[in-house]
């Protein structure tokens, strides 16, 4: 297909009540016809259950007492200190149990896993988050559970396998194709071909066939939701940007979705722009703008003449998928939200300067999302639309998505500053 | 099914019938281990006793095979395989054997060549259908519409796990004939047929299919009696695979020989 124009697409309607199976022309259910029963079970069960006050009262009561919600909104007043005029605020969701928003969802499709009897999850992980995140799960609730992770992928994060396993889960290490991300998916698919009678295969990001975009975008609405009360409370007024990382794109839907329909809140979904776009270094497949299908969704893709998938680069593990969600896709061509690539190097920059000049350490992943609040921010005052003599009802708010915390990769981080010596270099690769 | 179009698939399952046999179908992917010995060993299989040839498009997800066809796509794509070198494969083999020749194909390949222009140069190759493992028929629009310009067969998959109303859906959307799949897994040589198999033709045929072939785990001989008093075809992958990797084109020809033996209801 040829890459429509950004926002070329017209949608008039209201963008909160998108429900799947398509979002304008992606998405859809590109399956082997063996899992087509087990989707229509999680679909039935997951329609079903978010209209249960019984389904509803259980989640919210395992988001306030297990995951720790509502998470913080945070103001950054010293990382924004270069730009007079511009509030930026971060949504906290670094602060929930287990570290990252990916919990959100976990807990969710876990729920959903035990109403339909199974008695095993398997999932798919990157850098580990959303592997720690179904292992938890999985402890909690007494299930079963399998995470799959590319080779290359377990032994960068040796240490989230070991957290893995402690918490009583078997990590496979897939040693085809690439050995990341996208292989491990393709092995937990032929994982649940064979074993779907027991096992519910937990996707953790909003791609995939549906039901899982709006699935896993249900269960991070939360995100969105919290953040815009608390922007009336804390600043009395909408932000004017909110901005999220993409990669497979859960997070962001998640912020975005509790803006979609006000219309003067502008949405950002930074991209991971590797070592540049123009490089072919990257996981930035809208900046590509190649439409196919992978892992059961129609989406932007990183992908070769032949449609052949190409090998996704960040310095973000958990950007590092060659696909992104079929609503992210559709909310590109029809305008509504704005994508940009952020490269390693940006992003890394906003890393260190959160970290000093707030104490917080972000997740590689989020900072990508910071990188983008601080370019818009520049732009803005650039454009000579705030100074330093904008009354701070005037000021311009950005809330940016703080998906997860730094923790893990802090010798990632080391690495790249020079930090440690050059023979212990191999700890962050 | 879609009776109307002529269907090559079909005259051949008809034919083996006809002489009493049940019908041969073998798996081998393209490229693999070089374009032209991918092409001797499709000669190989049509020349002793498939009736048709399925030719696998290497792709780098391909989430419904086993470790050895994943090695053996894997190596062909290594090599250099190009989608397109599929017409000039598919050319030969139809030039030098009698059997109908297939294409099974992740639907991202097709899609990315575009629908119309892939059926186009493949009908103009001798082509006979396309196998779809990840294409149900509900995201089928633009394949109906170029398999009926270019007389195409439409293989889909029915599965043990697919409720009525879905085999229903699959056979009245197939032309050729209806793939069943024996169990729930990959692809990939197994000690036995799953009994699940028999059930999942019979429900095939109960939905108006005339010609249900099973696939997925069928390596020998005694598989291919066992298929061919229920079935009306047996497809063998993995096991051809294997022998291409392990001993040349030549012994692929040796390994049909021997499958067919089971193909004969004398």
């Amino acid at each position: 297909m040829e890459r429509p124009a950004p926002g070329s697409y017209e949608h008039d309607g209201d963008f909160q009540q998108l429900e799947g199976p398509y979002f304008g022309r992606y998405g859809g259910q590109w399956m082997p016809e063996s899992l087509m029963a087990a989707l229509q079970e999680v679909e039935e069960t997951f329609r079903k259950a978010i209209k249960d006050p019984e389904f509803i009262a259980e989640l919210n009561d395992l988001n306030t007492n297990y995951i720790n919600r509502p998470s913080l909104l945070t103001e950054a007043p010293r990382f924004a200190q270069d730009h007079p005029g511009v509030r930026i605020f971060l949504k906290r969701e670094d602060l929930n149990h287990t570290g990252s928003h990916k919990i959100n969802n976990v807990i969710g499709q876990a729920l959903l896993a035990k109403r339909m009897g199974k008695t095993r999850l398997i999932a798919e992980t990157g850098a580990g988050q959303h592997g720690v995140a179904t292992a938890t799960a999985a402890a909690l609730f007494g299930l079963e559970c399998t995470v799959y992770m590319g080779e290359a992928d377990t032994k960068r994060q040796a240490l989230n396998v070991a957290r893995m396993e402690m918490l009583g889960a078997e990590v496979k290490a897939v040693t085809i194709g690439a050995r990341t991300l996208k292989d491990a998916i393709n092995e937990a698919l032929r994982d649940w071909v064979a074993s779907v009678d027991t096992t519910h295969y937990l996707l953790g990001t909003v791609t995939g066939p549906a039901p899982f975009p709006e699935m896993v975008r249900y269960f991070h609405q939360v995100i969105g939701d919290e953040a815009r009360e608390q922007s009336l409370e804390q600043t009395g007024k909408l932000p004017d940007a909110v901005i999220a990382c993409v990669g497979g794109g859960s997070n962001a839907i998640g912020l975005f979705h509790g803006f979609l329909d006000d219309k003067n809140v502008q949405l950002y979904g930074m991209e991971a722009g590797g070592a540049g776009v123009e490089t072919g270094k990257h996981a930035a497949p809208i900046a590509l703008g190649r439409v196919g299908v992978l892992h059961g969704a129609r989406t932007y893709l990183m992908q070769d003449e032949d449609g052949q998938t190409i090998d996704s680069h960040s310095i973000s593990a958990g950007l590092d998928y060659p696909g992104v969600g079929p609503q992210h896709a559709f909310l590109h061509d029809t305008g509504r939200a704005i994508y940009q690539p952020v490269s390693d190097s940006e992003a890394m920059d906003a890393f260190k300067l959160l970290t000093r000049s707030e104490g917080i350490m972000p997740a590689i992943e989020s900072s990508h999302a910071l990188a983008g609040a601080l370019r818009l921010a520049a732009k803005w005052v650039a454009d000579g639309v705030v100074d330093e003599t904008t009354p701070q009802d005037e000021q311009k708010v950005i809330i940016v998505n703080l998906s997860g915390r730094g923790d893990k990769d802090v010798s990632t981080a080391a690495t790249w500053f020079g930090m440690v010596p050059e023979d212990h270099a191999e700890a962050g690769e | 099914m879609t009776e109307s179009i002529r269907s090559l698939t079909a005259e051949k399952i008809e034919q083996a019938r006809a002489e009493g046999r049940t019908a041969f179908i073998g798996y081998l992917p393209a490229g693999y281990p070089t374009i032209d010995d991918s092409i001797e060993a499709a000669v190989q299989l049509g020349n002793n006793g498939a009736d048709i040839i399925e030719i696998g498009l290497p792709y780098s997800d391909p989430v419904m095979d086993g470790e050895v066809i994943q090695k053996a796509t894997a190596e062909a794509l290594q090599n250099g395989f190009r989608v397109a070198d599929v017409f000039h494969i598919v050319k030969e083999v139809t030039s030098r054997t009698d059997a109908a020749v297939v294409i099974m194909t992740y639907w991202n390949l097709v899609d990315r060549m575009g629908v119309d222009e892939f059926s186009r140069r493949f009908a103009e190759a001798g082509g006979a259908g396309l196998v779809t493992p990840d294409l149900v028929p509900e995201e089928a629009g633009e394949w109906f519409e170029a398999s009926d310009k270019y007389e195409l067969d439409r293989i889909f998959l029915t599965a043990p796990s697919s409720p009525d109303e879905r085999v229903k859906l699959t056979v009245d959307s197939s032309r050729g004939f209806v793939y069943a799949v024996s169990v729930m897994g990959i692809t990939g040589a197994r000690g036995e047929v799953s009994n699940a198999a028999e059930r999942v033709v019979r429900r095939a045929h109960d939905a108006g299919a005339p010609r249900v072939c099973v696939g997925l785990g069928i390596s020998e001989p005694h598989h291919v009696v066992e298929i061919g008093s229920y079935a009306d075809g047996a497809i063998v992958g993995t096991a051809l695979v294997s022998a291409l990797r392990d001993n040349g084109p030549q012994a692929v020809g040796e390994i049909t020989r021997n499958l067919v033996t089971g193909a004969s209801k004398n």
